[in-house]
């Protein structure tokens, strides 16, 4: 896989490290869906900045809430889902700030925002590519739809942009349709199309999961690439501690809804401070540790989202559990070191306040 | 394409060789035939006709084993486009059929035109709008349309229009343009006439196609791809257009081919309760009658028709759905 040099228009000014203000600004987001049995509470007042030119990545098991957080940023929530409360702030780079959380979902500001400055890959690239529509259009599609330019020149930044993301063959590809192609090439394909637009925030969802581990490494190099090469901010969401490890500079792990523990990736792999990280880090299993008992796992199950414990939503599979005051009010988000991390363990002084 | 469209053609040959086949020995299965009616007939006015029947019979060649019979048929139809002669009206087949075959045509096509232009919007708009009041009505009146037999609505619909608009019942035109020359002033009156069954058969067919639409397209709105869509940024519209809905029309297309026959054997009870000029009428008093090479001829070419809505509907398949053409 050979990165070929893009159409990159370098006059565009380097945007700010992760020193100036952040690209995008969640400030307690909260995502519920309203279902027949009552309210989930999908995201529960998340607090997180994505920077330029930085990986962010959000961690957790299945059901915490990622997804649900990553479609929020985007306004792409199905019903009965919406946003109840917080603020997302985009900074677009004329400096000027939307909070997206606020604008009607079909309105032209949005719109003008998706696929253009905030592009997002998603989990399967089997079945989030239109079946029926071949790979280029799709792609051009979305260059066309923000950009004033003649579909010859769409069609051919698009066989560009296949060929960047390592598609063999770029023209005959772009009239391929997506079940002609495997897995990689198709996520590939759905990384050409959302980097289309030079997008300024990569938002990819869990964008490896579906593919085999060689195809996994390339596409996380790919988009690692192209963030430097674009200056993205990118947002990845993931349940896999390997492609943490590789990619991110910064790290959230969520729980529940909420976010339990925030840092610098060196931070949360040499001295994590939530038990639920933790618990997270044991049980991956390391080389070079040799033991014959069982890889430890996290005891328990997420309980069920309309059942959440009361107090501290860790507390019932935690370790460090404190009867009577973890289970009394929920901790809040509180820095020690280099750390921001949600746990009594570490604000035994906030407990009473 | 190409290869696929020859390949459907080819299909179609063994298909209609044997409706002919199981055609001409349904017709054939009643027992008795034409000429025992007619012996019937005359016996009961007193006189002894054997010795004429026996030559009609010769004539007809209605002696001779079935293979036989089947096989100068279909002789006729292939060499000479001759379907045989109908015995009760004592002309050739050909001549009773072409005017009423275009008419049954003309009137499927209109009723399959009426059939998508309802089901298309309405199934699209109950299946995004699923549960709002618009969708309820279109599920009220989609039970209804399914529920109530043609004939049924038909003979309610000519009350109604001779009643309250005070317009002729029955028939395509009024009965002071029958055998008149086609003037502007007789086609305005065929438009007058010519929808009230082309509702009345499709009302059912697009009671069910709302539904099928519905069902499709409430499968696909809420896959994935439908929300890449989405964080492209497209309009609603557009991107409803151009991904779910084009999915979700490919069972709708392939509804055509049962549709179709649907359409021309639902016509018939409709065509007798209106009096319309169609294949219908005679197809009936054909086989009350075993007026065998007349009801054969009728069914083989509806059948003929039918295979080639099949092939229609196959083609349009695959040009909108690729999957289908690279298999």
């Amino acid at each position: 896989m050979q990165p070929t040099p893009m159409p990159i228009d370098n006059s565009a000014p380097a945007i700010s490290q992760s020193e100036g203000p952040p690209l995008l600004e969640i400030s307690g987001l909260k995502t519920q869906f309203f279902t027949d049995d009552g309210v989930v509470k999908a995201v529960n007042g998340v607090d997180l900045n994505i920077h330029s030119n930085r990986t962010l990545c959000v961690l957790g098991e299945s059901g915490c809430g990622k997804s649900i957080l990553a479609r929020s940023i985007l306004r792409i929530v199905d019903a009965p889902g919406r946003i109840t409360d917080g603020s997302i702030v985009y900074r677009s780079a004329d400096g000027r700030t939307v909070d997206l959380a606020a604008v009607r979902p079909g309105s032209r500001e949005l719109r003008s925002v998706r696929g253009d400055d905030i592009a997002m890959i998603f989990q399967e690239p089997m079945s989030s590519l239109g079946p029926i529509t071949r790979i280029g259009k799709q792609i051009t599609e979305t260059i066309l739809l923000h950009r004033n330019i003649s579909k010859a020149e769409a069609r051919e930044t698009a066989i560009e942009l296949l060929d960047k993301v390592g598609i063999p063959k770029p023209a005959e590809r772009f009239n391929a349709y997506p079940f002609e192609l495997s897995g990689g090439m198709r996520q590939r394909a759905m990384i050409a199309m959302a980097l289309s637009c030079r997008p300024r925030l990569l938002i990819a969802d869990e964008p490896t999961t579906a593919l085999d581990v060689t195809t996994q490494a390339q596409i996380l190099d790919l988009i690692d690439e192209l963030k430097e090469e674009l200056e993205m901010g990118v947002m990845l969401i993931t349940h896999d501690l390997g492609v943490v490890a590789e990619v991110a500079e910064d790290v959230a792990v969520m729980y529940m809804g909420k976010v339990v523990e925030k840092s610098d990736v060196y931070s949360i792999f040499e001295n994590p401070q939530h038990p639920y990280t933790r618990a997270l880090l044991d049980s991956v299993p390391r080389i070079g540790v040799t033991r014959r008992e069982r890889l430890p796992a996290i005891r328990g199950m997420v309980p069920h989202p309309l059942a959440t414990p009361s107090g501290c939503s860790f507390r019932t599979r935690c370790d460090s559990y404190m009867p009577s005051i973890c289970d009394r009010q929920e901790p809040a988000l509180v820095q020690h070191g280099e750390t921001q991390v949600a746990c009594f363990l570490h604000s035994r002084e906030s407990i009473h306040d | 394409m190409m290869g696929f469209c020859l390949r459907r053609i080819m299909y179609m040959i063994p298909t209609l060789f044997l409706v002919s086949i199981v055609t001409f020995v349904i017709i054939q299965l009643p027992p008795g035939d034409y000429l025992d009616s007619l012996a019937a007939d005359m016996g009961e006015s007193g006189s002894d006709n054997t010795a004429v029947v026996e030559t009609l019979r010769q004539q007809y060649g209605l002696g001779q084993p079935m293979y036989v019979q089947y096989y100068k048929w279909m002789k006729g139809i292939l060499l000479h486009g001759n379907f045989g002669i109908s015995f009760e009206k004592n002309v050739l087949v050909t001549d009773l059929i072409w005017d009423r075959l275009g008419w049954t045509f003309g009137i499927s096509m209109l009723t399959l035109l009426f059939i998508w232009i309802t089901a298309l919007p309405i199934g699209i708009y109950s299946a995004v709008r699923k549960y709002s009041f618009g969708d309820y009505t279109a599920t009220f009146f989609g039970f209804i349309g399914l529920a109530v037999p043609n004939f049924l609505l038909a003979l309610l619909m000519m009350y109604v229009s001779f009643k309250y608009f005070g317009q002729s019942v029955g028939g395509l035109v009024s009965p002071e343009y029958i055998g008149e020359p086609w003037s502007q002033a007789k086609f305005i009156n065929l438009l007058q006439h010519i929808w009230m069954p082309i509702v009345v058969v499709g009302t059912s067919g697009a009671a069910a196609l709302i539904r099928i639409m519905r069902a499709n397209l409430l499968d696909e709105l809420y896959r994935p791809y439908v929300a890449t869509a989405r964080a492209k940024g497209m309009s609603e519209f557009q991107l409803l257009m151009k991904y779910p809905v084009r999915v979700a029309l490919n069972p709708f297309i392939s509804t055509i081919g049962w549709i179709l026959p649907s359409l021309v054997s639902g016509e018939i009870i409709v065509a007798v309760v209106m009096n319309l000029p169609t294949t219908g009428p005679l197809l009936l008093r054909a086989l009350l009658v075993q007026d065998m090479y007349l009801a054969g001829s009728l069914i083989l070419i509806v059948s003929l028709l039918t295979v080639i809505g099949t092939l229609i509907s196959d083609l349009l398949l695959a040009w909108i759905d690729p999957r289908i053409r690279y298999q």
